[in-house]
């Protein structure tokens, strides 16, 4: 505040009076001075008031605007009818099969948890429960109860019954937690399919499920995705027909005295697997443990259909004998010297017990399934173009099936690809692949000539892969399928009215050393039916299978998978609604021999 | 005028919070009843699950056919086969009606005569 000045300053007036001035003039300009002063400060006062005030309505309106900004951005719901939906209850989507049956569900049940803090006499809690859980030991349960521990978790799952066995125990410090459990009604059925669940983060009221192997962990964020939980997820798989391969390989397994054994049936068009077996299983509602030491193999766990990678043998000899015939270089007539001596890189290509067929047609070669016919197809065909083939039909990758197992089923193939390779695995040795590759290698056969993929969920239109072979090959290879069944080394095959068409395969198995045992074989029998009209394709496979009904035992696929696989066709074919046809007989060739 | 006018208005605004004091209680019973409704759906969800799951349970595919080997005595099944498909020609034609004969009447027959 500045020095306030008098109106009428005496110096200024007397001096003023002195020189004969008005000294009421300078009161006058004293005066209008002081207005000055007055007003600039009011005005000061003004502004800074109208600041503040705009300050204040710049701040109000900045909230309403950032306000309906958020509005209009976020999305619109209504907040109390939503938050409490009914899908609350359905934390995974149920699994169900081609015709809507129910594979895996949730289940409410409830875990039991102690807090010993809260408990009255925990002594007699301890022997009471050890009553109710005889798995329980009730000096343990002593132990944990009267120690320091304020919390421990009793069991994951109990029963209606065994809860209320537990509340007439009567006892507070005994608790409950609603839990979410996943249920395979149908037991060990498609076991390896659907894998298992089990619980991950646990809380009190709560615990999270989640898959720990085939669909239900190959798709976990799908069926755990709360938005999709209401859609239960079909798989291709037809219950009833799992159902009957199931019984039919089970018997077959021990009739021919195997370790193992697996089944897949395909559909040629579209892919879907129809039904995929792999023994022995277990339930998946009591999922085992995985060895921890031995071979995998051994475990209920291994499914031998995607992650049993073998040898598959003589089963390979038609891919080899359609290529021959799609590239043109030989007929299902061309006659092919198989005789003997062969040797490759120096090794001697022999025959199953050294047989000789001499001089045979490429279609006889399949049907009495010369290794030494093929061999030379494959040395014609070359290494190159057999490994492009063989890519195409996807032997050379794990399968897009999807179940995780799947991608542990890596193709073993040569680190070189040789001659001796090529004429090798022209018969199905020198490659290592699952049943399931060779399944889609022979749906492509069967549909004419296109890729396959494999999959286990339900495809209306799949659309059609890429062609590998021309439909000429395909069929002329279905014919010598068809052959092989109706006069070669699958005779057991024959189901009257389903045409059934297949190759067998008879591998040893390799030991541990690398080298291969004199006594366990591989036996395979690749199928399709009906051959005329192809819709399906059977691969089944036993695992060191003999048979024992001759004087001495019998190891070839013609003599153990074979005929497993004929029952399995009479009972699921009907199952999966295809009629018994008469096979159309070949058109008689009508020469004129006069013309007169 | 004046007296009128602000009595109108104290009116007025009486009967406007009169209606929303009732307009709150009616949102908040019906709020509840929404979350008694989801309750209950949440309940009858729940239930259905279940008897979805015993009724796969109870159908599936080992059950029955232990069922039908038990009872094979009165129900006599057997596993679909080839051999069960049939022809539209194999199914015979329903058989013509034959008219019926009216023999409300007593018809004499006598051989009497029969010699003459």
């Amino acid at each position: 505040m500045s020095l306030r000045i008098p109106l009428r300053p005496l110096a200024r007036i007397l001096s003023a009076r002195d020189s004969g001035e008005d000294p009421s003039a300078i009161e006058a300009e004293n005066r209008a001075r002081r207005h000055e002063e007055m007003q600039a400060r009011a005005r000061g006062r003004a502004e800074s008031r109208l600041l503040v005030l705009s300050l204040f309505f710049f701040a109000a309106f900045a909230v309403i605007g950032v306000r309906m900004g958020m509005l209009a951005a976020s999305e619109p719901m209504e907040p109390r009818a939503v938050a409490l939906g009914a899908q609350i209850s359905a934390a995974r989507a149920d699994i169900v099969d081609r015709h809507g049956r129910l594979l895996a569900t949730n289940f409410d049940t409830h875990a039991l948890y102690a807090q010993p803090p809260q408990m009255i006499d925990p002594e007699r809690a301890a022997t009471e429960l050890a009553k109710v859980f005889p798995d329980l030991d009730a000096a343990k349960l002593k132990k944990d109860f009267t120690g320091t521990r304020k919390f421990l978790w009793i069991k994951r799952k109990i029963s209606p019954e065994q809860m209320q066995a537990v509340h007439e125990i009567g006892e507070p410090g005994l608790l409950f937690g609603p839990r979410e459990m996943r249920l395979y009604p149908n037991g060990a059925l498609a076991a390896h399919v659907l894998g298992g669940a089990s619980f991950g983060e646990e809380g009190v009221s709560a615990a999270e499920v989640i898959g720990v192997a085939g669909v239900e962990k190959h798709f976990d964020a799908r069926l755990r995705d709360p938005a999709r939980t209401a859609q239960p997820l079909q798989l291709s798989l037809d219950l009833t027909v799992q159902a009957a391969a199931e019984r039919v390989l089970m018997g077959g397994m021990k009739l021919m005295n195997a370790k193992g054994a697996t089944s897949v049936l395909m559909d040629v068009q579209t892919g879907e697997v129809i039904s995929v077996v792999s023994l022995p299983h277990f339930d998946p509602n009591k999922r085992p443990r995985p060895l921890t030491e031995g071979d995998a193999s051994d475990s209920p766990l291994f499914n031998r259909s995607v992650q049993g990678v073998y040898e598959l043998g003589s089963v390979f000899k038609i891919f080899t004998a359609a290529q021959a015939v799609d590239l043109g270089l030989v007929n299902p007539n061309t006659m092919i010297n198989t005789a003997g001596p062969m040797k490759i890189g120096g090794h001697r290509i022999g025959e199953f017990r050294n047989k000789n067929y001499g001089t045979i047609s490429v279609s006889d070669i399949i049907v009495k399934s010369s290794n030494r016919g093929t061999g030379r197809l494959a040395l014609q065909i070359g290494a190159k173009r057999q490994q492009d083939f063989l890519r195409d039909l996807g032997f050379f990758e794990p399968t897009p099936f999807e179940i995780v197992e799947a991608r542990g089923g890596r193709p073993l193939l040569p680190e070189r690809w040789t001659d001796l390779s090529a004429v090798t695995i022209s018969y199905g040795h020198g490659l290592s692949s699952s049943p399931m590759h060779l399944a889609a290698g022979y749906a492509a056969i069967a549909n004419g000539g296109t890729r396959v993929t494999p999959t286990i969920l339900k495809r209306e239109n799949a659309p059609k892969g890429p062609r590998v072979m021309s439909p000429e090959a395909a069929k002329a290879a279905r014919k010598m399928l068809r052959a092989v069944v109706a006069t070669g080394t699958a005779s057991f095959g024959e189901v009257p009215g389903y045409a059934v068409g297949g190759k067998t395969g008879t591998a040893d198995k390799p030991n541990a050393a690398g080298r291969y045992y004199e006594d366990k074989v591989i036996a395979t029998f690749a199928s399709i039916f009906p051959s005329h009209d192809p819709k399906y394709v059977l691969v089944v496979t036993l695992d060191e299978p003999v048979e024992t009904s001759g004087d001495k035992p019998r190891r070839t696929a013609g003599w153990t998978a074979v005929p497993v696989a004929a029952e399995m066709i009479r009972r699921v074919a009907p199952l999966l609604g295809v009629r018994p046809e008469i096979e159309p007989a070949p058109i008689a060739g009508i020469t004129h021999t006069s013309s007169n | 005028m004046r007296t009128i006018l602000f009595v109108l208005t104290v009116l007025g605004v009486i009967s406007l919070a009169f209606w929303a004091y009732r307009e709150n209680y009616a949102t908040q019973a019906a709020l509840e009843q929404i979350e008694q409704l989801h309750r209950d759906i949440r309940q009858a969800h729940a239930r259905l699950a279940v008897l979805k799951a015993e009724w796969a349970y109870l159908n599936r595919p080992d059950r029955l056919r232990d069922l039908a080997e038990l009872n094979f005595d009165r129900l006599g099944l057997l596993p679909l086969a080839p051999e069960q498909f049939g022809l539209i020609d194999q199914v015979a034609y329903p058989a013509p009606k034959v008219p019926m004969i009216d023999i409300s009447r007593g018809v004499d027959v006598s051989s009497q005569e029969a010699g003459q």
